[in-house]
């Protein structure tokens, strides 16, 4: 079957098995390999990318459910607004050995998008489906807690 | 494979009709897990996401609906539930993380039949009645009497689940939930408790009381409640609370948790809740 999405702003065209994961559709079909599989059960969030705005695990969703979504994944956000945040993320310590950046790049983007000040909970509560296995969560909370923007 | 996304529960309902064996789909956090083969080889499915009529949260005589696919951060974030059901709604927050919240369901959870399914001790313990929505209509099942066994629901061939009933709980009850997993969010529950109680003229006037992961099925943990009802609202009965509820529980050890530690993690759960209860009320 052919499904009809929109990812990172451009239309298209995938054709799969309707349970296909979008994570495989992604990286197989589309050639984008931000996108990581950690632990591929929806434990770790690695492969977070954002669903008509919200952050979802792209390793259980099936095309069918992607049928007319809009998708943003780590390129996505990348290359948008997002610019002064990733390089504060980098400055600050927030990467480490990097399995777990792009989903909470993905993640983190989806909160200070919204909430451009978050308070340390609001961090923790936003990034607990996103498992950072250096556990190096005091870089990324230092990145978060300084905003969506430079100041 | 067949694939059908209706846009409306009589097209769904035409569709399972025509097809029974057709696999429904929700928020899809657990079916995603298995096996790549238990997905790709399904012989059909249909998407029930796209259903408004399973989705909303909204007043209807004396209880709220909740429709079966609506997700949990809608669930967590909405004012109604906040207001009427905390103990839902503070579920609702700690299943999962975000990511699963946006995805997962009431309707899933019941569906799936899980002994760990972290909504399922807070519908229990709210009384929530089951609408089935079948081919010649609807039928209201109590949620406990849904749960039929491990994995069993009493969902019939052709039927789906459309929303739950939660009727408007008694004025100033305290409600409770608690997970204990081996981390704070995303881990599947070792133990997990909700409560439902009051106290009244210093007794305790009502304990609802259930716990899941403790047994085949969540449990209402009936020899508590009637121990509990009617008692002074006094300290002391925390300790005896905790002591009946880890009685009342076939707990089993597996890859989570040990039998030992669900017993122990559910006694002082329970016992805590209890003290809650009884220290909230004035002297």
């Amino acid at each position: 079957m052919k499904f009809e999405l929109v990812v990172n702003g451009n239309p298209v065209l995938i054709e799969g098995n309707p349970m296909d994961r979008l994570l495989d559709a992604l990286r197989d079909k589309l050639d984008l390999m931000g996108t990581k599989e950690g632990c591929g059960e929806g434990e770790c969030g690695a492969c977070t990318v954002l669903m008509n705005g919200e952050p979802v695990l792209s390793c259980l969703l099936p095309l069918i459910q992607c049928e007319a979504a809009e998708i943003e994944t780590v390129e996505g956000v990348a290359t948008g607004e997002a610019s002064a945040f990733l390089e504060r993320f980098v400055s600050d310590g927030g990467v480490q050995c990097g399995a777990c950046t792009p989903g909470i790049i993905v993640t983190a983007w989806a909160l200070l998008r919204d909430n451009p000040h978050p308070t340390r909970q609001e961090v923790q509560a936003a990034l607990a489906g996103n498992l950072c296995r250096c556990t190096g969560y005091e870089g990324i909370h230092r990145a978060l807690g300084r905003g969506a923007a430079d100041e | 494979m067949k694939a059908f996304a209706p846009r409306s529960l009589d097209e769904a309902m035409v569709r399972l009709t025509e097809d029974p064996d057709l696999r429904l789909l929700a928020g899809c956090t657990d079916l995603m897990v298995g096996e790549p083969e238990d997905r790709l080889g399904l012989p059909g499915v249909l998407d029930l996401r796209g259903l408004s009529e399973l989705r909303r949260i909204e007043w209807h005589d004396d209880a709220l609906e909740i429709g079966a696919v609506t997700p949990f951060s809608q669930i967590r974030d909405s004012p109604e539930v906040q207001k009427s059901f905390p103990a839902l709604a503070e579920a609702a927050s700690k299943i999962g993380g975000w990511q699963i919240q946006n995805r997962a369901s009431l309707g899933g959870n019941m569906a799936n039949a899980s002994p760990a399914g972290d909504s399922l001790p807070v519908l229990l313990v709210l009384e929530a009645q089951v609408v089935l929505v079948g081919p010649e209509g609807t039928r209201t099942v109590p949620y406990r009497e849904f749960h039929l066994g491990y994995r069993q629901t009493a969902l019939g061939p052709g039927e789906i689940i459309g929303w739950v009933r939660l009727p408007k709980p008694p004025e100033n009850a305290m409600q409770f939930f608690r997970k204990v997993g081996a981390r704070e969010a995303q881990a599947i529950s070792k133990v997990v408790v909700a409560l439902l109680a009051d106290v009244s003229d210093g007794r305790v006037s009502e304990y609802r009381l259930a716990a899941g992961s403790v047994a085949e099925v969540p449990l209402r943990l009936t020899e508590v409640e009637k121990a509990m009802v009617g008692r002074a609202a006094k300290a002391e009965i925390a300790n005896l609370a905790g002591h009946l509820a880890a009685q009342a529980v076939r707990p089993i050890d597996d890859v989570r948790s040990t039998a030992e530690y669900r017993r122990f993690a559910l006694e002082q759960v329970v016992r805590r809740m209890t003290l809650q209860l009884v220290r909230r009320v004035p002297e």
